[in-house]
């Protein structure tokens, strides 16, 4: 199930623009990692190649390799559609498909992967959603539209929807980035307890909350405008908050960034 | 004891504020002479802006209601006319308006006209041009919009758009002196081998010359095409980004983001796009006037047959208006036009609405 990314080398491009250079690390399965860094640093951009959805971006490349417990997703025999079948992903704002139903939206990624039993896409579609701590909020409902729940709840919904498929690893872009605390915290919480079954990799603009949920914490800087983003540096989370080895990090942490 | 003590720590709150509002104290004057100030100088300037927005709002109002309510006035007015040239005919008409197949005008004293073959003549053929326009109008939309590159998008859709400035007349003049010829033999292909089902039956023209409804119906998909597919290509490009990423980042195929993203949230917009074009087609004239032969058997519903729709009806009738009551049998037939044209529209709204609120 939760498997290992590994990065090494990896180079990222807009058409002729570069946005991102040289990023190797490693996410260690069942774990969560953070990206954190300022706006345009290409942390979210990072992310959205571990699961190939950089390239749907016409003119996007991707230079290096990205192994998946050892295999590169970027090899050419390898269809990026398969790739986002294991590699799931939760973006910045809430994007359940809104005049599909609740259920229809948790098991939309199922019926895509050939799941067509009711019984079973019911039951898979009711351990999801209380896997997302969603069930008893919703419960009720399932045949209303996902459109209208609240913001937080379709977050929620693109999680549970997410997670229905099992897959090997979990990215999410921002996720809380649009939410209230409240939801907030419900999906730090949830963020805690998928660990356990997934490797989750997070891009987050809240200090704070990288420093609540992840086990390490990567953080992304670029010198100037125009320039590649970088990974400066990317060690345990508690080691970046309190003692980090590069003068950038400590600067962006404390808030002396200039 | 409670209750002094209480009041003890409000009033120690109470000084601390007060010791707190001390240094703020400049500012607090400050702030206290600024509220009966502000009403004064900026008061002057307000009521000088205001006045003036006023003016420029109370006019562009009254340019905005005067246009609404003279396109109100203008359809009512339209309808006015023709029931009012309508009238007389209709009450001197000797049989059933709704369900008579003749129209005999030529003698004023003993008018016998119905509309029954007008109405069935033009939804069916406006109908069969819906069939044949909506499919190829939603894959040229999807080409453009999910499938083209960029490039070649922009031209295309620009070629497409210009299909609807091509003269109606010029659209009646090709489709008999070359799709007719051209659709001739699938024309009795169809005849022979579907002839069964009634819309292939044998009719009241001749399949292989090619003056059919048949021939007509595929002209008016052409012509009502760019409508459609221009309404719908606009729709579909303006699918949120974010539900495209969503069902790739799920693993759908470019296919399977049409079906869970783009068709569904673009779905009410083609609907009311192929209803506009239903309307154009239900309305069309010169190209069916040019191309359907006159006959004078009642139509029995096949496409290859002869006749004429409201529009055409009337159109081939136009040299020949010389007393109002002949007139008024004719105008008679063009309110039934626009009552239907009036209730597609009306059925396109609903959809509309409905599936806008599901949405």
């Amino acid at each position: 199930m939760a498997k290992r990314l590994d990065l090494k080398d990896v180079d990222i491009y807009y058409g002729k623009f570069h946005a991102v250079a040289g990023v190797t690390l490693s996410v260690p399965p069942r774990s969560i990692t953070a990206f954190i860094g300022p706006s345009g640093c290409g942390k979210s951009t990072v992310l959205r190649t571990l699961n190939r959805m950089h390239e749907v971006i016409p003119g996007a490349t991707v230079d290096g390799q990205v192994l998946l417990d050892g295999e590169d997703i970027y090899a050419t025999s390898v269809d990026p559609v398969s790739v986002r079948r294991t590699i799931g992903m939760v973006f910045q704002r809430p994007n359940p498909f809104p005049t599909m139903s609740i259920r229809d939206n948790v098991v939309a990624g199922l019926k895509l992967m050939g799941v067509s039993d009711k019984k079973k896409l019911d039951e898979l579609a009711e351990r999801s959603l209380r896997g997302a701590n969603l069930w008893n909020e919703v419960k009720d409902r399932l045949d209303k539209p996902g459109g209208g729940i609240s913001g937080g709840q379709q977050q929620r919904l693109c999680i549970a929807r997410a997670i229905a498929v099992q897959p090997d690893v979990l990215l999410m872009d921002e996720p809380c980035s649009a939410l209230d605390p409240i939801s907030t915290l419900a999906i730090e919480d949830l963020m805690s307890e998928l660990k356990k079954e997934y490797t989750i990799v997070i891009v987050t603009h809240n200090m704070q909350q990288a420093a609540r949920v992840s086990d390490q914490t990567g953080f992304f800087n670029l010198r100037a405008t125009g320039e590649p983003g970088k990974l400066v540096e990317i060690d345990d989370t508690e080691k970046m908050f309190s003692k980090p080895s590069e003068k950038a990090t400590e600067d962006y942490i404390s808030g002396r960034f200039g | 004891m409670n209750d002094p003590a209480v009041s003890g720590t409000s009033t120690g709150t109470g000084l601390t504020s007060a010791g707190r509002g001390l240094p703020d104290e400049p500012n607090v004057p400050e702030a206290g002479a600024k509220v009966p100030e502000s009403p004064q100088p900026p008061a002057g300037n307000t009521t000088g802006t205001a006045t003036f927005t006023q003016r420029g709002d109370k006019i562009f109002k009254a340019m905005a209601v005067g246009s609404g309510g003279f396109i109100v006035f203008l359809i009512g007015a339209i309808g006015l006319f023709l029931l009012i040239q309508a009238l007389p005919p209709l009450l001197s008409n000797q049989v059933n308006f709704l369900t008579s197949r003749e129209f005999q005008v030529s003698d004023p004293a003993d008018l016998r006209f119905g509309i029954l073959d007008l109405l069935l003549v033009t939804i069916e053929v406006s109908l069969f041009a819906l069939v044949l326009a909506m499919p190829t109008a939603l894959g040229i939309a999807l080409f453009l919009t999910q499938y083209a590159p960029p490039r070649f998008a922009r031209p295309l859709a620009y070629i497409v758009d210009l299909l609807a400035a091509v003269p109606s007349i010029v659209y009646g003049l090709w489709g008999l002196l070359v799709l007719a010829p051209a659709i001739a033999p699938l024309a009795v292909w169809l005849q022979s081998n579907l002839g069964f089902i009634f819309v292939f039956a044998e009719g009241t023209a001749k399949a292989e010359f090619g003056s059919t409804l048949f021939t007509a119906g595929i002209v008016l998909a052409v012509m009502i095409l760019p409508i459609i597919t221009a309404i719908t290509r606009e729709v579909f490009s303006q699918t949120p980004r974010t539900l495209i990423e969503g069902a790739l980042a799920l693993g759908a195929t470019r296919l399977e983001v049409i079906r869970y993203a783009v068709f569904p949230f673009g779905k009410s917009g083609y609907i009311s796009a192929s209803m506009l074009g239903l309307g154009r087609a239900l309305g069309e004239t010169i190209a069916l006037t040019i191309i359907v032969a006159a006959v004078a058997a009642n139509f029995a519903g096949s496409l290859f047959s002869g006749g004429a729709s409201f529009a055409s009806k009337i159109a081939l009738a136009a040299n020949e208006f010389s007393n109002p009551t002949l007139t008024g049998a004719y105008i008679a037939a063009g309110l039934m036009l626009f009552v239907l044209t009036f209730a597609v529209n009306a059925l396109a709204r609903t959809i509309i609405a409905r599936s806008g609120a599901q949405a």
